[in-house]
């Protein structure tokens, strides 16, 4: 049993991170959303997975949040939100799709060897799980400096936060409240997020962040 | 109840007395009743202290404040030493308070902060764990800022507030590194309380280099405090710019706590010394005590001269204490603690005489409104009792036998005079050099106070303001004749305080000098009878009987008529006050002999055209090294470095998401690395 726990929540985790990988040359957006909810989807999986293994019935909930909000609620948001705009069929210019494919492979060996000396006396699962959320977390800051769309700069950031909670979750005793109010804060950051594009959306007819920087009179 | 718990106790009454002030300021009478809490709780301290010279150590420790730490106080005879000093210029500075209170325009911006600048003082004193003395030495180091920005709306007091609180800041810093250091020491985060009480760092003995890293961190944090060079610079901005009882009690106490910091570390914590330690702080001590007094030398304003002879005096002790670590590194304890003693009887001498100095500038400040000697004259017909304490209080920093300057400095030259059987040549040579800065700096404050007091009280009145001066209140008056009193006792009687010095001496330098108190007539034999004495009483009773005695003879000789006659002029009619010396023409031939040198002065005749209706004038300018040197280059690499950063404030979104993401990866790769 203890095997297969660890194997599951191993496997879990690790497609976590392979989703991350699809992001990262997703250069289309509503794909890229697709991606986000998938990966949402795995995370509700494996905090559900994590609830059965340490019985802690609360991660049920966690996990629920994860299903509810991030694999459902925020996608159809941002599918709508991109809809609005009118970029749904937009193709952003990935600068060098192999480039930041490498890039993340060192990021996720980067995390591994970071990680796995640190915790060496911990037990299996959350080591490994905190591996891979680093990863992700890592996987998700790249993707933010890679893009240039301020609605997938949102799905980087959203995709980290996903490394997050894996860790948090992966981690024995982790209170309730930590993730709720996390998962809130991120939710609230989201809001927030939405509004500035449509504000930006108006003022500079783009969504694009290097108009941003044009307004500021920037050199490049 | 122990002697540490009653000065526990006084510490906070005096925090108590904080409140009240802040509660009660606008009310009628607040001064009076703040300034009494105040004298009367500093009184009480001062005896709890000085019960305690010569009892043995006593510790406490309390539940609270740092977590894991707690608070630990220590009254040792050392710490005794420097409450009695702090305590007894608070009780002073308060009693002269009571009478000064009323010249105070806006006492809720004083009120609050002096109870609690002394409560930091004593705790500074007391604390014995490094997170106890830093919370105090801050605490101290606000409440002096707040009080010196008491009269912000003056021109220079915010310029000079500012300056104040970035070297304060500056000095705890190097304090926290300086403390850090001997923290790691003694056993660092591993041990209980994290290796920062005091117990803990002198149980431990730190290395070579770490001792040395230390006390170079200790230098600068207390030498920015007490005002050593080339740290001073914040000192004759900050103490005149406060009122002038703070200013007493921030040139005559705060320098010495910060005096006590060094000794504490330097002598207690850090253990047996290495002999090149001693050799910054020889250096130190003697350009500080040099450039001192030529700073004050040049000063027309007068509570800026007495803040620059404060750092002159610091120098005088960092000197002696220098010497002491000499002596202590080459097993010479009695040497040491002939130097220790001479060091520690300074610090108390003082800070009776700049108490009393800085109570007399209160005092002119309150009677005509002016610092600026050169505005002054003739006020010693005006106000004759606060100018002969004045008198005694300047013949007392000029170390004019029989008073206390004498006899502390007396020791200190009788110190150097043992340094040839210092084994090492670097230390042969250096002592006697800075020696000789030593005998200069104390012929220069004689010059400087002669200037002072001829310029201030002799002569006739410069302005209107001095011709109409009054006497100053009974509070202040009573306040100054105290501490001149104690000054001419100390002078009379140097034996008594040596030996009151005794057991903190023998503490530090494992020696004490020989028992004062029994020889005959009170004779002062620092070393042994066949090398040299000095005996206070007499000379005091030689000088009053000669002076009596000539002046009898005289007033019998010479008649009692008093004859009023017209001045001889020269055959130049109309000699009116302006033409008396005035303090720049006094201090002039020191200005060209050293002030070319030190101070790249120079004098410049200003003649205006032919035609112009402006008078011809003499500029002089003065540069000052330290800030010069020091200061203005850093504040330009400053300004540099802010201007090039400025562009970081300035970036793209994305730019700053790539400097954080790089960074992390390069700490994530630092730590991939090295684990």
């Amino acid at each position: 049993m203890h095997g297969l726990a660890f194997d599951i929540a191993h496997m879990l985790a690790g497609f976590l991170v392979l989703t991350s990988f699809m992001m990262l040359y997703q250069d289309r957006l509503s794909a890229l959303i697709n991606a986000l909810a998938i990966q949402a989807a795995v995370l509700g999986a494996s905090v559900a997975w994590q609830a059965v293994i340490q019985e802690a019935p609360h991660l049920y909930i966690t996990a629920l949040l994860a299903l509810v909000f991030k694999a459902v609620v925020i996608p159809m948001a941002l599918r709508r939100i991109i809809r609005q705009l009118g970029i749904h069929r937009e193709i952003e210019t990935v600068g060098g799709t192999g480039l930041t494919m490498l890039a993340g492979i060192g990021l996720v060996a980067l995390a591994l060897q970071v990680v796995l000396p640190v915790t060496a006396g911990s037990d299996a699962v959350a080591r490994e799980d905190i591996a891979l959320a680093l990863s992700v977390v890592l996987l998700g800051l790249l993707m933010m400096v890679t893009r240039r769309n301020a609605v997938s700069q949102v799905v980087g950031f959203m995709s980290l936060e996903n490394g997050i909670v894996l860790a948090a979750t992966g981690a024995r005793g982790m209170p309730l409240v930590v993730e709720i109010s996390v998962a809130f804060s991120v939710l609230i950051a989201f809001i927030v997020v939405g509004i500035f594009l449509f504000r930006i959306r108006e003022r500079f007819d783009t969504v694009d962040v290097q108009a941003l920087d044009r307004f500021r009179g920037e050199r490049r | 109840m122990t002697a540490l718990a009653l000065l526990g106790g006084c510490i906070l009454a005096l925090l108590g007395t904080a409140g009240l002030g802040a509660l009660i300021a606008q009310r009628r009478g607040a001064g009076a009743r703040v300034y009494g809490l105040c004298l009367a709780i500093t009184a009480v301290a001062t005896l709890a202290a000085l019960a305690s010279l010569a009892a043995p150590a006593e510790v406490a420790a309390y539940p609270i404040f740092m977590p894991g730490l707690g608070l630990h106080l220590r009254l040792d005879p050392l710490a005794a030493v420097f409450l009695v000093i702090v305590d007894l210029g608070a009780a002073g500075a308060s009693l002269y308070a009571l009478g000064y209170a009323a010249h105070e325009k806006e006492p809720r911006r004083v009120l609050p902060f002096y109870p609690a600048f002394l409560a930091a003082m004593n705790l500074v004193v007391l604390a014995d764990d490094a997170y106890a003395f830093l919370f105090g030495w801050e605490l101290m180091s606000l409440a002096s800022w707040a009080l010196v920005m008491a009269h912000h709306r003056e021109a220079g007091n915010a310029r000079a507030g500012y300056i104040y609180i970035v070297m304060a800041s500056l000095g705890t810093l190097a304090l926290i590194g300086g403390f850090g250091v001997l923290a790691a020491g003694a056993g660092g985060f591993a041990s209980a309380g994290g290796g920062f009480d005091f117990a803990a760092m002198r149980a431990a003995h730190p290395g070579v280099a770490q001792g040395g890293i230390a006390l170079a961190l200790v230098l600068i944090g207390a030498g920015s405090k007490a005002g050593l060079a080339p740290l001073h610079v914040w000192l004759p901005l900050a103490h005149p710019a406060a009122p002038s009882h703070v200013s007493a009690l921030m040139s005559g106490v705060m320098t010495k706590v910060a005096i006590y910091g060094f000794i504490r570390v330097v002598f207690d914590l850090l253990g047996p010394a290495e002999w090149w330690w001693a050799m910054p702080v020889l250096l130190l001590g003697g350009i500080t005590a040099a450039l001192g007094v030529l700073h004050a030398l040049m000063e027309r304003d007068l509570k800026r001269l007495l803040a620059c002879s404060t750092i002159e005096n610091i120098g005088i002790i960092f000197l002696a204490l220098g010497l002491a670590l000499a002596f202590r590194a080459n097993a010479m304890p009695t040497a040491a603690a002939l130097a220790l003693t001479a060091g520690l009887f300074h610090a108390f001498n003082h800070m009776l005489f700049k108490s009393v100095l800085f109570f007399g500038a209160g005092a002119v400040l309150g009677a005509t409104g002016l610092r600026d000697i050169e505005r002054l004259g003739g006020l010693i017909h005006r106000m004759p009792v606060s100018s002969a304490a004045f008198l005694v209080a300047s013949m007392a920093i000029a170390a004019l036998p029989p008073l206390n300057g004498f006899a502390s400095e007396w020791l200190l030259f009788q110190a150097i005079f043992i340094s040839p059987e210092l084994p090492q040549w670097g230390l042969k040579i250096m002592v006697p050099a800075v020696g000789t800065l030593l005998a200069l700096a104390a012929a220069l404050v004689a010059a400087c106070f002669v200037r002072a007091y001829g310029i201030l009280y002799l002569g006739r009145p410069r302005g209107p303001e001095a011709a109409t001066a009054r006497e100053t209140d009974r509070y202040s008056l009573a306040a100054m004749i105290a501490l001149c009193a104690l000054a001419v006792l100390a002078g009379l009687l140097p034996g008594v305080v040596i030996d009151a010095l005794a057991p903190a001496v023998h503490a530090l330098a494992g020696a004490r000098m020989p028992a004062q108190s029994g020889g005959a007539w009170l004779t002062l034999v620092p070393i042994a009878d066949r090398n040299s004495s000095y005996n206070g009483l007499m000379i005091g009773l030689f000088l009053a009987l000669v002076g009596l005695g000539s002046a009898a003879l005289i007033h019998r000789l010479a008649g009692r008529r008093t004859r009023r006659a017209r001045l001889w002029d020269c055959g130049y009619p109309g000699l009116g006050p302006t033409s008396q010396y005035s303090a720049a023409s006094l201090s002039q031939p020191l200005r060209r002999v050293l002030g070319a040198v030190v101070f790249a002065s120079s004098e410049r005749v200003d003649m205006p055209d032919p035609g112009a209706l402006r008078p011809a004038g003499i500029v002089k300018t003065i540069h000052d090294p330290a800030w010069e040197g020091l200061f203005a280059p850093i504040g330009i690499a400053v300004s540099y470095a802010a201007g090039k950063l400025n562009h970081l404030q300035f970036m793209t979104i994305r730019r700053y998401l790539g400097a954080v993401f790089v960074l992390l990866v390069a700490l994530l790769l630092l730590v991939g690395v090295s684990g």
